[in-house]
């Protein structure tokens, strides 16, 4: 008969509603603000004992506890209010020590029968909620050293090729400086060096014994190494923080040496915080022989045991040559991280590895850490920062074949830091080391006037399409409407499902979608007037209009939908934040405008003999 | 029903579409886009009051005294302020600006004035050209294999004229451009495909059924049919974007904007540049005929 559907239709249709419901429902519920207390990298979570001290110590500094949460890997303070959460955040960090993160934190409530069913709220976006705010300083000295070191680690190989004979290297501020063992010596290196190295001053110096020379970077060169550490720091924070998933971030310079990273409430401010912060990097050098001269070698601890190694103080390659990085398990379920080099890491690693066949290769995993002491200056305490440099040893192995491209790293601590390692080497590593300076929350960029009007529009515009489609359908606009209502709850249903970012544009765009979805009615609706006036039945007319709007239906959505799809794909942040809703949008409003008011007309007129459509 | 003949006024209709377009690219030529925060960077000032103040009363002496795109929210505590204007950064605009909200009487100290670079980076920017640009590719071959390829032809042109069209109009008002107005201008891609393809869909539908070979008759009717759903979709989604422009506040004015110029022009465009295209690309019946099971595979979908 036409126009009737089979129960298993009705049945699906109602599962779907049911499953939008119950995933949409979570939004209901306002986030908390909260602490979160992580271990570092590999560490262990806190421990009992050690939370009762901070819940006393939190007591003592009259800070009410809204509740606390402790899972396999974290602890949550949950509080009453933002200012309670930053004193209580200055109260947890000062008593526990660098073994844990401490992050602020906004912390959903969902209640617990929807989060067994996986269910969470959608995230708002910086502009609606506001998120946590990083403010990150970046150690213009040490990019300039860094630079340095690499140069002087080219110059030395250049000399060795020339059978020119050094003594020493030695760095200092933006000058390397080198001994020779006589006047000659030294200026047929300068004349060779000074041709590579145009960015050096070079000047020359006699020492007691031997000659000196030294050479200073000039200031346009190290304003150019600043600019590019920077630059090189904001462009991996960025593809850090998208590998993460928190869509819609914020990376942005602030003044000459700092970068802001703001991320909407993410989910786990410490494992964000560890990864932004982040500033591993690997070394490969080769072991050094009993008979390298001493100036040449450097003596190195192994991570996991108290040996050492004597190492080359050459660097084969570091972790920027790598172009992709994945982690896996080895065939003893150890982990490991699979590396790609690029081309010129690849040619690198290649000749070293080729003629050193037999000799031992080491892995350095490098760290660049931070002291935070606070000193009394002219009565006002001040943080003062001391960095450091951690390197250790991760692996160290005989060289069997020349190396190519890819190839696999083991000794790893655990199977978390296998993924970070080859997180943070794919996303490209800093160019100079960063350092917290400062964690707030931040409230939404938008002021709540302007949220609260553009809410009002949102309603109102919606207000006008139902009005729009009653006046115009009539009997069928309320059919429209109450697919449109049902469509609302499957777009959040399914950017709650998703972990899609909520911004105000994204409200904008759901609202275009319901606009575009009630697009789809309208044609069905036209299409089944035409055939009215072309004479046939109601039943008929009904049947035809959805049979012939579905091929306009489908064709149009498609199209729009592989449009989204390649947004998604390629774009990144608020481009691909743009393509997530409207692909839910496109794909709920077929879902209403096909089925769901299908089976409502279907239900109240379906096989019905009617002589007129209230249409 | 009454029929209007589309078709017959295409020649004008080309006319104002070049013209505008020559505007549009001239202007983009010329003046280029007035970016937005997101995209240039500015100044940031960090102030701490005495007491929490009312962030929409820091904006509004803000704005007053002159400051463009600014974006006022509160960081930690409701007391410290943190705020971004599109300003070039320079030592003084901290004081200005401690100056300007002290003026009311607060007790206001600066805390620290210093620039902020783009949100967008230059790598960022250049995927998201890319990955238009694949779209495009990628819908003209959809359109080439669902329909063919003069079809196309017409469907990237319509685009590219909508796109243009809203750019030109942006850069022409000097109205600003932030990534907001980005998400209106892609939506406004997803619009104006949807509506040139419901009209091609019945263009396609009608050649299949008709037995004359006036094209210029066909697509009329085509259009003609089309127009109340073209109407009502149209007009419901003006009823919305004037909802937002009137009342939704700064922030959704010129995405609003953006999308009012794009759908109207989109709606223009899919009759006369996507549509009346395809009278100079030479569509004939015999373009289409090849294909004629298609019809019938779709019947069979639910």
């Amino acid at each position: 008969m036409l126009n009737r559907y089979p129960l298993w239709k009705y049945l699906l249709i109602l599962l779907v509603l049911a499953v939008g419901l119950v995933y949409s429902l979570p939004n209901l519920f306002p986030a908390d603000p909260a602490v979160q207390i992580s271990p570092a990298s590999g560490g262990e979570n806190l421990s009992e004992s050690q939370l009762e001290r901070v819940q006393s110590a939190l007591a003592d500094a009259d800070i009410p506890l809204k509740s606390t949460e402790r899972d396999t890997n974290s602890v949550l303070l949950r509080l009453d209010s933002a200012s309670d959460q930053m004193r209580a955040r200055g109260v947890v960090d000062g008593l526990l020590d660098d073994d844990h993160v401490v992050a602020v934190n906004l912390a959903e409530s969902t209640p617990s029968w929807l989060k067994d069913l996986a269910a969470s709220p959608m995230t708002l976006g910086l502009d609606l909620r506001g998120g946590v705010h990083f403010l990150l300083e970046v150690d213009m000295d040490a990019a300039v050293t860094q630079r340095l070191e690499v140069n002087a680690s080219a110059m030395r190989e250049t000399l060795r090729g020339e059978r020119i004979r050094y003594r020493n290297t030695e760095i200092d501020g933006r000058t390397v400086s080198m001994d020779f063992m006589n006047a000659e010596d030294r200026d047929e290196a300068r004349n060779l060096i000074s041709r590579d190295f145009p960015d050096f001053q070079y000047a020359d110096a006699e020492a007691e014994r031997g000659a000196t020379l030294t050479m200073t970077l000039s200031d346009q060169a190290v304003d150019e190494i600043q600019d590019y550490a920077i630059n090189q720091n904001l462009t991996t924070l960025r593809n850090r923080v998208n590998e993460l998933g928190v869509a819609e971030p914020l990376v942005q310079r602030q003044g000459p040496n700092r970068i802001v990273v703001e991320l909407p409430g993410v989910q786990d401010t410490a494992a964000a915080k560890r990864v932004v912060g982040a500033t591993a990097n690997l070394e490969f050098r080769l072991e050094a022989r009993p008979d390298t001269p001493d100036q040449e070698t450097e003596t190195l601890e192994f991570r996991s045991s108290p040996r050492t190694a004597e190492l080359m103080r050459d660097v084969i390659i570091t972790g920027d040559s790598v172009s992709s990085a994945t982690r896996s398990f080895d065939e003893n379920g150890r982990p490991q991280v699979n590396i790609d080099l690029d081309g010129t890491g690849g040619t690198l690693m290649n000749r070293a590895t080729r003629s050193n066949i037999g000799r031992n290769m080491a892995v350095v995993f490098i760290e660049h850490k931070t002291n935070d002491r606070t000193v009394m200056q002219d009565g006002e305490p001040v943080v003062v920062r001391d960095p450091y440099t951690e390197r250790g040893i991760i692996s160290l192995a005989t060289i069997q074949s020349a190396l190519g491209n890819s190839f696999r790293i083991t000794g790893l601590d655990s199977p978390t830091e296998a993924a970070e390692l080859s997180l943070l080497l794919r996303s490209g590593s800093l160019a100079a080391p960063i350092y917290f300076v400062q964690e707030r929350t931040i409230g939404p960029s938008l002021g709540q006037d302007n949220i609260d009007r553009g809410i009002l529009s949102v309603q109102i515009g919606l207000l006008l399409v139902v009005a729009f489609m009653l006046l115009r359908y009539k009997a069928f606009g309320v059919i429209a409407n109450v697919a449109l209502g049902i469509n609302l709850v499957l777009v959040i249903a399914a950017m709650s499902m998703l972990g899609a970012t909520l911004t105000l544009p994204g409200i904008a765009g759901i609202v275009l979608t319901l606009g575009m979805a009630v697009d789809a009615n309208v044609l069905i609706f036209e299409r089944i007037r035409e055939e009215l006036r072309t004479g046939l039945s109601v039943q008929q007319a009904i049947h035809a209009g959805y049979e012939r709007a579905f091929t306009s239906i489908v064709d149009a959505n498609l199209t729009t939908l592989l449009v989204a799809l390649i947004l998604f794909s390629i774009g990144t942040g608020p481009v691909k934040g743009f393509a997530v809703t409207l692909s839910l949008g496109i794909l709920t409003s077929m879902f209403t405008a096909l089925m769901v008011t299908r089976a409502m007309v279907n239900l109240t007129v379906g096989g019905k003999p009617l002589k007129k459509l209230w249409i | 029903m009454r029929q209007f003949d589309f078709m017959g006024k295409r020649r004008l209709a080309f006319t104002t579409s070049a013209v505008l377009l020559l505007i549009a690219l001239v202007s983009l030529a010329v003046q280029q886009l007035s970016l937005g925060l997101d995209f240039t960077g500015g100044t940031l000032v960090e102030v701490s009051y005495h007491a929490a103040p009312s962030l929409d009363t820091v904006r509004q002496t803000l704005e007053a005294a002159g400051f463009q795109d600014i974006s006022v929210q509160t960081f930690g505590t409701a007391d410290e302020i943190l705020i971004r204007l599109q300003q070039a950064f320079d030592p003084d605009v901290g004081q200005q600006v401690t100056d300007l909200l002290r003026a009311s009487g607060d007790q206001v100290t600066l805390v620290r004035a210093e620039f902020v670079g783009a949100q967008v980076g230059e790598q960022l920017r250049d995927q998201s050209g890319l990955g238009m640009l694949v779209a495009l590719g990628m819908v003209m071959l959809y359109v080439a294999f669902r329909f063919q390829y003069k079809f196309a032809v017409g469907a990237l042109l319509a685009l590219v004229h909508d796109v243009i069209l809203v750019l030109g109009a942006f850069s022409l008002f000097r109205i600003e451009f932030d990534l907001t107005v980005l998400a209106a201008v892609l939506a406004v891609i997803g619009y104006s495909l949807n509506d040139t393809i419901i009209v091609y869909d019945r263009i396609r539908e009608n050649i299949r059924l008709s037995r004359i070979d006036d094209m210029s008759a066909i697509f009329n009717d085509a259009i003609n049919q089309t127009l109340s759903r073209t109407l009502a979709t149209s007009g419901t989604t003006i009823l919305v974007l004037l909802a937002l422009l009137i009342l939704g506040g700064d922030m959704i004015h010129n995405f609003a904007v953006a999308l009012l110029i794009g759908v109207g022009v989109g709606t223009f465009s899919s009759i006369y540049v996507a549509s009346a295209l395809l009278l100079p690309l030479k569509l004939q019946r015999t373009d289409l005929i090849p294909a004629p099971k298609e019809n019938e595979d779709a019947e069979e979908l639910p």
